[in-house]
């Protein structure tokens, strides 16, 4: 019988016990952040949108070589000594690759990172950026190279035409050798 | 019959004071289920410390206006092996069960839609309406879900009509009145006069009063498992029913389902409010006393109670099933039978 009464006393007072813990916290601070409106801001090291910065990119293919779902396509053409333009890295340093092609497709990436830390020039990096989606995916497909297609083929030409006179010239100064050695 | 309308001592007794009559609560249950919603809404994101609704108007306080018009919206589907009859009829008799209740609630002392005599034993005769409309609704689903979750519901009113019937057949042996009118005006004078201490009356009713607090909780308790609500939502419990009886309804049928839940949870407080809290009658003796500040008061109150169940719906989880018929036969039963007999005693004394 005490037991009885020690039960329903129990289970009345812890009632207004559990009603007492939800009051105090109607009264707490929401922690709900109200996306558009307020945002977080994220941490330096946040891995979110790529971003290659194309005077540290000597077109080495690291990163897309690490790229563990091949997002990354990387395409690089020599610099032609003859190329009237010349470029320099960020470091004053000359340039020795054209990037012809450097596309990523954010539709693929996981930002796992791995580009990031293959790259030997730090040429790219992850941003803070996230606000990124779009309706069509193909518009996903970031297109970083700053030369224009004909601007490519025309280096791709240049390099051809300087690699077709080098070996002009090194095939005459051979056969002016051999011609020597046998005089 | 006394002038207990308002409407008839102004108009006379017509069909359009008749038709205004009728209309006048449904207008106030429209208004009132929408601002249920809404603090439904927010006092549970506010537990649970979110934010609620903020971006329908101002703090989201158009939230419940969007969400009926997208349940005007949906599509109402019929299940093809239901029974149509029943399957179609079940909302309308719950939110009959529900609305018929309010004839007899007086929001005032110069308005009560319907001022009859036995007023307590109508509403209780009125509310074991919605369980009909909750055994149509459920069986004529041709639901597993649907058929369990309206079992469930009418042993649970069952269970817990007689614990509640005790709770107010105390406070009638106390008045001698079924009319929830005289019950209101008998109260008056200040909160020390309501029947949740004891009601009107000498230092000799001090010792009653233990007796109509616990009546009061056994009241407040049974009309939590009367209305269906959390912790005795068994028959509703997401987890295990889905939805319980109205798993199969959607659109305009699910509305009048919710909508008559609200419209409950208010009728069982209007209740609690007459018999135990004082109905229309000002907690100050004469301070604010009157026929418009007793509309005040009574929502007031009513509103309170409301408040109550939602806070403890967001407190509190939902019982088993063996616990639940526990607390209703073996723990209120006996209760409200002791607080009965001591009350009876009291009023024989007296």
């Amino acid at each position: 019988m005490f037991e009885y009464f020690k039960n329903i006393w129990s289970g009345f007072t812890t009632a207004l016990h559990g009603m007492a813990i939800t009051s105090s916290h109607i009264f707490a601070k929401s922690v709900t952040i109200q996306y558009p409106d307020e945002k977080l801001t994220l941490p330096s090291n946040a891995r979110n949108r790529l971003q290659l910065e194309m005077s540290r990119c000597n077109a080495c293919n690291s990163c897309a070589v690490a790229c563990p779902v091949n997002c990354i396509t990387v395409e690089g053409t020599r610099v032609s000594p003859d190329d009237p333009q010349q470029d320099v890295h960020w470091d004053g340093k000359p340039r020795k690759m054209w990037v012809t092609r450097y596309e990523i497709d954010f539709a693929k990436c996981c930002f796992c990172g791995l580009c990031q830390s293959a790259c030997p020039t730090d040429a790219i990096k992850h941003t803070v950026e996230y606000e990124y989606s779009e309706y069509d995916r193909n518009k996903l497909l970031y297109k970083f190279q700053t030369l224009s297609p004909a601007e490519a083929e025309e280096k791709k030409r240049l390099l051809a035409e300087f690699r077709a006179k080098e070996k002009e010239k090194e095939c005459s100064s051979t056969a002016g050798k051999a011609h020597e050695a046998k005089e | 019959m006394e002038s207990t309308n308002f409407l008839w001592d102004l108009f006379g007794r017509n069909v359009w004071t008749v038709l205004a009559v009728i209309s006048l609560p449904l207008l106030f249950v429209l208004v009132y289920a929408l601002i249920a919603i809404l603090a439904e809404l927010k006092i549970s994101a506010w537990i649970q410390e979110r934010l609620g609704p903020m971006r329908t108007g101002p703090w989201g306080i158009l939230q419940p206006v969007a969400e009926v018009i997208k349940l005007l919206q949906k599509e109402d589907i019929t299940p093809d092996q239901s029974s149509k009859l029943l399957y179609n009829l079940a909302p309308f008799i719950i939110f009959t069960g529900a609305y018929a209740a309010f004839a007899v609630i007086p929001f005032s002392s110069a308005f009560v839609p319907a001022g009859i005599d036995v007023g307590l034993f109508y509403v209780f005769a009125i509310g074991s309406i919605s369980a009909m409309g909750i055994v149509m609704g459920g069986w004529a689903s041709n639901n597993k879900y649907s058929l369990m979750g309206a079992m469930r519901s009418i042993s649970q009113l069952i269970s817990y009509e007689i614990p509640a019937a005790m709770a107010i057949l105390s406070v009638v042996v106390l008045t001698s009145s079924m009319n929830m009118q005289e019950i209101s005006s008998m109260q008056s004078g200040g909160f020390w006069n309501w029947f949740i201490f004891g009601g009107p009356g000498g230092w000799s009713k001090l010792w009653v009063i233990p007796f109509t607090i616990g009546l009061t909780i056994i009241y407040f308790i049974a009309s939590l498992a009367e209305t269906n609500r959390v912790p005795f939502d068994i028959p509703e419990g997401e987890s295990e029913l889905v939805a319980g009886f109205h798993t199969e309804y959607s659109g305009m049928k699910f509305a009048m389902f919710f909508f008559a839940e609200y419209a409950n949870m208010f009728v069982v407080s209007a209740i609690l409010t007459t018999i135990f809290l004082g109905g229309w009658n000002s907690p100050f003796g004469d301070f604010l006393q009157g026929p418009w500040w007793g509309v005040f008061w009574f929502i007031l109150k009513s509103f309170f109670i409301v408040l109550l169940q939602i806070w403890i719906r967001w407190t509190l989880p939902r019982f088993r099933v063996d616990q639940l018929m526990h607390v209703g036969w073996k723990v209120l039963l006996p209760l409200s039978f002791v607080c009965f007999v001591a009350i009876s005693l009291f009023a024989m004394l007296n």
